[in-house]
């Protein structure tokens, strides 16, 4: 191939344009409205009344959502969720009682009814023991299998043999009840789970007696109290095993209880809310066995116990049953001695009394009124002795009480009316004034009863007896709730008067803290920053002695986020002079960096104002700091993404309105506290950039002398900060941006050095770049910055000092000696793009230009020797071209030859001037090159030829009509 | 190859004059010859002397003669064969007394039992063993003449009202209040009543309701009479709180529990015996005597 010249086609622009624009159309709808269904009235076609109505039933279904109409129902997800709910429950057979009967009780229930589900796990957390357990039952394997073995060994005489076969014998049927000792509260708790897969086991097997046995034994061991303080976990075991239980004799009863429906054949299985009389007699009689044989278990513990267990099987004998049942029971309990052991009996009763008829409560207030009964017993020599012997005290015997009485009120509360809590008031106050009762009412009935009522409970709270029940605890309980809802106004202050009056004497600082954590929020709602400050103080006063504020730096943290979530207004934050000193109490590194991080959220959230408060800048800027410093090369790069994204925000939201000078030097400090995090320093520079725009838009472009120094300083501010970013693509789309604006403020040499320093950085440019935790490729963000960098050359006028075109020459050297990835056309594509750039550059007027900037066609006015140093670089250009084209003549790489070969016909047709005979050759030469292996995309050919004849169609030119004709398409004959 | 008995009534409880009614069912794999099925329905009241009243030697050898109430056979498949598969034989016998004898309701005792069975036989050839199949039914009467009336029973049990202490200073002080609804009642509801601990010097380890039958059977010496223990509910458990009242409720066993019975050959009675039990293993006991009926 001989070497060509690159002519520029002569264009106009401005004409182009106008050829190019498109009719204008009235648009009468806004194309991404929602659709709404008009229906269409049959009335008005009167002809064809049912031809109207079928087409309106027709417009009606066509406008449907196809989206929602596709999923009928629910949709997928959800369905595949309660799918797996549903197997769960049913795999799992000795899980709780409750996933199996999900939905309608709980419409019974308020809202704020706290399962036993939840209370659950907190319970077994809460009362744990290190003392040795002991368990008494007859069906755990593992040991009994070790103790037969044993005597095998050691029988020797025949009468030995005899009698050990005869007591295996015994331990097969009957099982020999034994006591294991010794066992760790982990042991223990593996004991029970063994018994309940046991329990679940014997049932599979059909061995029901057995079953029932074992429900009895583990009830059984309700009954002991020997390690008083693990009691309330170990309910919690058992009543799991019972619960199982419950459900495995209620199941199975309903799988018999197969029914005739009236008239038919078939048997039905009961549907959910059946009728005692659909249970047909078989059923029931088998039912009846079950309770005839629970009424005849001795004890009275276990007969309690199971009997409540399966109580949801009355549904098969009586309708009304559940009500008799329930009060019968509730007196049952009256016979158990031990007051613990009462008390947990009456939760367990009101737990299943919830869960299968939550809207009977008859028995609810008798079983707290017994409990009041007995409540003097825990002053008797019976519970006194056992806490001697157990080395137990009072107030830690007293908590264990707090979740089943919990409970039992929270079923009393539930549904109620203000006169129920006013009932429970007056027993209380009659009956004993305890103040593990007080803080099981406050806790369990609406915060809404309770707020009404918060001076009254204050008085209750102090009165209280002290029998060991600590009342810190009694004053937090009343905080949660008043934090739920406000007291009334004019009770506000002597309510917090009165509890922190005794809040502050505590001594402890654990108790302190428990109390105050809570109260503080109390103060944010309701009062003013005067008191929020004194309490702030106290805080401070208290925590300090000892350092004391070490230890409890969790609850001290809440403090803070309660602080910062009610007070919005920051300036009012950082006007209380106890918050900085609260903050410094924060003395671990990580734990301080963790309020800087709740602080600066709020500020982030609850901030939408921009803000010039100096307070507000200097705390957070000390703030900010502290996060920024806590930054080190260990720090994940999320945990560095947060830390730069608050303080981002922080950034922006400061602002000094016109003040632009002192906007760019709070930026100037910013940037020197926060020079190691890269987004945070992009961010400045973006802002400084839009400081200028913004100077710019205010003196309408015509800078004045201050003005103009003063985008001149931004300008360096941005020239200055983006080579301390650490990421190469930041720093060179930084510059570019900065490059334009530095050139529509009119700063020609800024913008000069910050294109400059960009093409001087492409060298560096790393090859593979970490993105969204994936290594990738950096050629695809370098060629997109080229193209956009090239675009912007256009539009700068050279430097006089300079050569012709030297920022675009610095370019392309840089990129001829770049290392470009291996078999990519990457630098033929960009000399291509470049090609094109330099047609626009030869223009006697360009496409574009920046506002009040003279591009290159003013300063040389078409010049002939400034259009030969065009001329020249583009034939050097083509060259390169047109050799990269040659070295790709292998089989491998045709497909690649062929795009690139179309790619430069492409730019020829559209820049080059056909009308030369030279571009006309070298225009049919590269269509030839781009078929001639048949690796080309023929239908982006026929697109290619079809726009060829087009524009020769449009603009009659004369050369592009001969050369449609000269481009045979292979396809096409 | 097997026989079974399957009784229509899922209960099984019958009346005098009730259809007793069934299906006789004969599985077999292949063809069976047999001699005749024979089914027999029997009841009878059994006695035994208890070893404790009259002595080991007449005890078991002065056993008295059963008492015969029903006894009847009839055979519902002449000899022959039976087909392969299921066999589905029903049958119906009329529930009559023999002669002028009664039907007492099924109870089971110790000394004294009544019981009604169904028997179904088949006779085989001589080399095959015959088969037997054996099914109770449970007779209820129709009606009765004795109503419980309601009388209730009020007590107070103190050191005092013992009767049989010898040592009184022994017995620590205390005072127990209660009553039973009723002292005659219908064996199908359960005993009720409360207690009261007013108060109690040394500490309660349980309280407990003991239900007792006491059997007597006549004899050419005279009569037995014995008490034993049916079954034993503890209602209250460990120091109980005084003056709350603690219920008394004891549903009443079936089979082992019928209506109070006196016949001139035996008679069948009850008893509650309150039961206290102090922490030190001493206990009171209470005697009440109770009627049952069954309407």
């Amino acid at each position: 191939m001989a070497t060509y010249e690159w002519t520029p086609r002569k264009r106009d622009y401005l004409l182009e344009a106008r050829k190019e624009n498109l009719p204008l159309e009235e648009a009468t709808s806004h194309p991404l409205k929602t659709i709404s269904v008009v229906e269409v009235k049959s009335t008005e076609k009167r002809g064809t009344p049912m031809k109207g109505a079928g087409a309106s039933k027709a417009v009606k279904t066509e406008l449907l959502d196809p989206l929602s109409s596709a999923l009928e129902g629910s949709d997928p997800l959800s369905m595949f969720a309660a799918e797996v709910q549903t197997q769960t429950a049913s795999k799992t057979r000795s899980s709780s009682l409750k996933q199996t009967k999900t939905g309608n009780p709980s419409d019974d229930l308020d809202e704020t009814f706290e399962p036993w589900n939840a209370k659950k796990a907190s319970i077994l957390t809460k009362y744990s023991t290190s003392e040795k357990l002991s368990i008494t039952t007859s069906f755990l394997s593992a040991s009994d299998k070790e103790r037969v073995v044993i005597k095998a060994v050691t029988a020797t005489t025949v009468t030995d043999k005899v009698r050990n076969r005869l007591e295996q014998l015994d331990d097969f049927e009957e099982g020999s009840v034994q006591e294991m000792l010794n066992l760790s509260q982990q042991d223990y708790v593996n004991r029970i789970d063994e018994l309940n897969q046991a329990l679940v086991s014997a049932w599979d097997n059909d061995q029901r007696v057995k079953a029932l046995k074992i429900a009895i034994q583990c009830s059984k061991l309700l009954a002991d109290t020997s390690v008083i303080q693990f009691y309330p976990s170990k309910f919690v075991l058992i009543t799991d095993i019972l619960d199982t239980f419950g459900r495995l004799v209620y199941d199975r009863l309903k799988e018999k209880a197969m029914y005739y429906p009236p008239g038919s054949g078939v048997p039905v299985k009961l549907p959910d809310n059946f009728t005692p009389d659909q249970v047909p007699e078989s059923a029931k009689e088998t039912c009846r066995n079950w309770f005839y044989k629970i009424a005849s278990i001795r004890e009275l513990i276990p007969r309690f116990y199971v009997e409540t267990a399966i109580l949801k099987c009355y549904s098969y004998l009586n309708q009304g049953e559940y009500t008799d049942a329930l009060k019968r029971l509730m007196a049952m309990i009256k016979g158990i001695g031990d007051p613990l052991v009462a008390i947990y009996a009456r939760c367990y009763l009101s737990r299943v009394g919830m869960l299968i008829a939550p809207t009977i409560s008859d028995h609810l207030m008798p079983c707290f009124d017994d409990f009041l009964v007995s409540y003097a017993q825990i002053q008797g020599d019976y519970v006194q002795n056992v806490l001697a012997m157990q080395k137990l005290e009072m107030p830690k015997y007293l908590t264990l009480f707090s979740p089943a009485l919990d409970w039992l009120l929270q079923c009393i509360a539930n549904r109620s009316s203000e006169q129920t809590l006013m009932d429970v008031l007056q027993k209380f106050k009659k009956h004993c004034k305890s103040a593990l009762l007080l803080n099981s009412i406050i806790s369990a009935f609406k915060p809404e009863y309770i707020a009404v009522r918060a001076v009254e409970f204050t008085e209750m709270i102090r009165e209280s007896e002290d029998t060991g029940f600590p009342k810190h605890l009694l004053h937090r309980t009343l905080g949660l709730c008043l934090v739920m809802t406000s007291p009334p106004e004019e009770q506000k202050l002597t309510v917090l008067n009165e509890v922190w009056k005794a809040v502050m004497k505590l001594k402890n600082p654990a108790d302190y803290i428990g109390s105050a954590e809570i109260w503080i929020e109390y103060v944010v709602i309701n009062f003013k920053k005067r008191e929020v400050n004194t309490i702030l103080a106290d805080i401070i006063k208290h925590m300090t002695p000892d350092r004391a504020f070490e230890d409890y730096y969790p609850q001290l943290q809440s403090v803070v986020a309660k602080v910062v979530t009610h007070i919005q207004d920051f300036s009012e934050l950082f006007a209380l002079t106890k918050f900085l000193p609260f903050i410094d109490m924060f003395q671990k590194e990580a734990v301080k960096v963790d309020i800087c991080k709740t602080i600066m959220e709020a500020f982030a959230k609850h901030q939408s104002e921009p803000t010039n408060d100096p307070v507000i800048i200097n705390a957070l800027t000390f703030i900010c700091k502290t996060m920024h410093d806590s930054v080190n090369a260990l720090t994940l790069a999320d945990e560095k993404k947060m830390v730069s994204h608050l303080i981002s925000n922080f950034v922006l939201k400061i602002s000094f309105g016109k003040d632009f000078e002192q906007q760019l030097s709070f930026y100037v400090e910013a940037r020197s506290a926060f020079t190691n995090l890269d987004l945070v320093l992009i961010q400045l520079v973006q802002n400084v950039n839009n400081l200028a725009i913004e100077t710019r838009r205010v003196v309408n472009g015509n800078h004045s002398r201050k003005t103009g120094n003063f985008v001149r300083a931004c300008a360096a501010y941005c020239f200055i900060t983006i080579p301390s970013l650490q990421s190469n693509m930041a720093q060179l789309h930084l510059y570019l941006l900065s490059g334009q604006v530095a050139l529509l403020n009119q700063c020609y040499s800024q913008a000069d050095s910050c294109l400059k320093a960009a093409i001087s950085l492409i060298p560096d440019v790393p090859k593979n770049l970490y993105l969204d935790g994936k290594t990738r490729s950096s050629e695809p963000f370098l060629v997109e910055f080229i193209y956009n960098f090239l675009s912007t050359l256009l539009a700068v006028p050279d430097n006089p000092d300079s050569g012709v075109l030297y920022l675009l020459r610095g370019l392309l050297n840089i990129l001829q000696n770049y290392t470009w990835e291996q078999s990519t056309d990457t630098k033929v594509q960009i000399y291509t793009r470049v090609l094109a750039l330099l047609s626009a550059t030869s223009q006697e007027v360009y496409l574009y230009h920046v506002d009040k900037v003279d591009a290159n066609d003013a300063m040389y006015g078409s010049d002939p020797k400034f259009l030969s140093e065009v001329n020249a670089i583009c034939s050097t250009l083509l060259e390169e071209i047109l050799n990269h084209l040659k070295t790709l003549a292998t089989p491998e790489t045709f497909k690649r030859q062929s795009f690139l070969a179309l790619e430069l016909f492409n730019t020829l047709i559209c820049h080059g001037d056909m009308s030369q005979q030279q571009s006309f050759t070298l225009a049919t030469n590269l269509w030839n090159l781009a078929q001639k292996h048949g690796q080309n995309d023929t239908k982006q050919m026929v697109r290619c030829y079809d726009l060829v004849k087009r524009k020769a169609e449009a603009t009659a030119d004369k050369a592009l009509g001969d050369l449609v004709k000269r481009l045979p398409l292979d396809s096409r004959a | 190859m097997a026989l079974d008995l399957r009784l229509k009534k899922i209960n099984k409880v019958y009346k005098e004059g009730d259809l007793v009614s069934g299906v006789v069912v004969v599985e077999s794999k292949g063809d069976l010859q047999h001699q005749g099925i024979v089914l027999t329905m029997e009841g009878a009241v059994t006695l035994q002397l208890s070893a404790k009243s009259v002595g080991l030697f007449e005890a078991f050898y002065n056993s008295l003669k059963p008492i015969q109430l029903v006894n009847y056979t009839l055979e519902i498949a002449k000899p022959g064969r039976l087909p392969s598969g299921k066999t589905e034989i029903p049958f119906e016998i009329p529930l009559k007394p023999k002669g002028n004898k009664t039907l007492y309701e099924t109870y089971h005792g110790v000394f004294v039992n009544i019981q009604y069975t169904l028997k179904v036989d088949m006779k085989r050839s001589l080399l095959n063993k015959d088969l037997q199949k054996q099914c109770e039914f449970i007779v209820e009467y129709k009606n009765q003449e004795d109503k419980p009336k309601l009388k209730p029973v009020n007590f107070t049990i103190t050191p005092e009202t013992l009767t049989n202490v010898k040592e009184k200073q022994n017995v620590p002080k205390f005072r127990v209040r209660g009553k039973l609804e009723t002292s005659t009642l219908c064996i199908t509801t359960p005993l009720k009543g409360e207690l009261m601990v007013d108060s109690c010097e040394s500490q309660i380890k349980s309280i407990e309701i003991q239900l007792v039958r006491v059997e007597t059977c006549g004899c050419a010496e005279g009569y037995a009479k014995d008490a034993t223990e049916i079954q034993n509910i503890q209602i209250a458990d460990g120091d109980v709180c005084r003056g709350i009242a603690i219920p008394i409720h004891m549903v009443f066993p079936r089979l082992f529990t019928c209506p109070t019975l006196s016949t001139n050959n035996f008679k069948v009675e009850f008893e509650i015996n309150i039961v206290m039990v102090f922490h030190d293993d001493h206990l009171v006991t209470e005697n009440f005597p109770i009627k049952l009926t069954r309407f």
